[in-house]
């Protein structure tokens, strides 16, 4: 159907995004390709270094999953943010992040834990890095053609390994205005062995920082060097304006959120 | 223009509809134009309301998101689904009454579906898990507060009734 129709086919997952934009009219797809009766686009796997979870898996399912959120608990950490009981039930985790809204929770941990999306096409099947996946706001490198198959998110080894995520709405569950993810691990002695944080809101895609992130490492994670890196991200961002929020606020509240999500995240390490 | 017509197969209530829908046709317009169960509500059509939530399966999920095709092979219970057997009220609906809970009753049956498939998996839930249970739901006449009360009223109840 998609090599067929190209553009103006569109994959319809769990509707929670789509079918409101058709609603107000914002998209109008010639073809709708739905894909919630494919039973193999639904799993959870935990494997030793990765979990993999299917693109049409419920943002529900995911939630629940007890296997996942003891490997990858950023995910159900940023899920509890993610609009409603109603929504997440119906709400996919690859539907979330090929509509890649920059201020949506599951596009922000994909982009912090560096998750590889498996993309297929009648042609073949090939591997993005978050990186490359997000291009823009509500774009993706995806091609007409290709469905988001399967995402593959790193599971940190780590016995003693923290992750937070915390955002600002106007109201719980809506899109925020700024969010934050951040995931730490640490030795012994509580010092940082691998960092990695991000913002969501603050840019055309959700934003992470390799970089500064790995100038915590050899750090014992102290407020002041928390503190650092998060306003160095921060003075990195170019978030826009809006009636809800200035981009000078924005900016603000990601250095804000970035230092709480990566002390968060630093206590719950601590506590292992 | 003719529009392609599929057949649906879909459990409502507890009874099988068949229908033959085309696809763009979402399912609150079925339930309430085609199947006449009118109690589901119409808010905002695009997901933020709450007004037409339905039971998916027993999971609750709103029914303007939804197409009537994509409802096939699968079970939907309305608010009207909710009552007894006889046609009197359920021990939560009887306690919406009780405590005020509704004044124009427009969110009512989105509110019903929310917080019945709360406490048919959570049957003492706290006022916490309450408020995110209808986190999803718009009232712009209670303020919630009665909602949450008939809520844990209907928990009360229905403990006292399985005893």
């Amino acid at each position: 159907m998609l090599a067929t129709h190209g553009e103006s086919a569109k994959l319809l997952a769990g509707g929670q995004s789509l079918v409101p934009m058709m609603a107000m009219r914002l998209v109008r797809p010639g073809w709708l390709v739905d894909i919630n009766e494919i039973a193999v686009l639904k799993f959870v796997a935990v494997e030793k270094d990765v979990a993999r979870t299917g693109a049409c898996t419920r943002q529900c399912v995911v939630e629940r999953d007890e296997a996942l959120a003891a490997r990858v608990p950023l995910l159900r950490q940023a899920l509890k943010w993610v609009g409603h009981i109603q929504t997440r039930n119906r709400g996919t985790v690859g539907g979330s992040l090929a509509h890649a809204d920059p201020c949506a929770e599951l596009p922000l941990v994909a982009q912090v834990l560096g998750a590889r999306m498996l993309l297929r096409s009648a042609k073949g099947a090939r591997t993005l890095e978050a990186e490359k996946f997000f291009s823009g706001p509500m774009a993706t490198s995806a091609r007409p053609d290709e469905c988001l198959e399967e995402i593959h998110w790193p599971a940190w080894s780590w016995r003693r390994t923290g992750s937070a995520f915390t955002e600002i709405s106007v109201r719980h569950g809506d899109f925020a205005m700024v969010s934050a993810a951040a995931q730490v691990a640490i030795d012994g002695d509580g010092r940082c062995v691998r960092a990695a944080f991000g913002v969501g809101g603050a840019g055309g895609t959700p934003l992470a920082f390799p970089k500064i992130a790995a100038r915590l490492v050899g750090t014992r994670l102290d407020d002041a060097a928390v503190s650092d890196a998060a306003h160095a991200a921060a003075a990195e961002t170019q978030p826009g304006s809006d009636l809800h929020a200035s981009a000078e606020y924005r900016r603000h509240l990601a250095g804000v959120l970035a230092a709480r999500a990566l002390r968060e995240a630093r206590e719950r390490a601590r506590s292992l | 223009m003719s529009e392609t017509l599929h057949a649906v197969s879909v459990e409502v209530n507890g009874r099988p509809r068949s229908a033959r829908v085309p696809a763009r046709l979402s399912l609150v317009d079925w339930l309430r134009e085609d199947l006449f169960l009118t109690g589901t509500h119409v808010g905002c059509e695009h997901g933020i309301c709450g007004a037409c939530s339905v039971m998916l399966d027993g999971q609750p999920v709103r029914a303007c998101l939804m197409y009537v095709v994509q409802a096939h092979g699968h079970r939907v219970t309305t608010v009207e689904g909710l009552a007894k057997p006889d046609g009197s009220m359920s021990v939560l609906q009887d306690s919406f009454c009780e405590t005020h809970g509704l004044q124009c009753g427009y969110c009512t049956p989105g509110m019903l579906i929310a917080t019945q498939a709360l406490l048919n998996s959570n049957p003492d839930p706290t006022e916490a898990q309450i408020r995110d249970a209808i986190g999803g739901n718009l009232c712009r006449c209670t303020g919630y507060q009665q909602i949450v009360e008939a809520v844990q009223l209907a928990a009360e109840r229905m403990a006292k009734e399985a005893k």
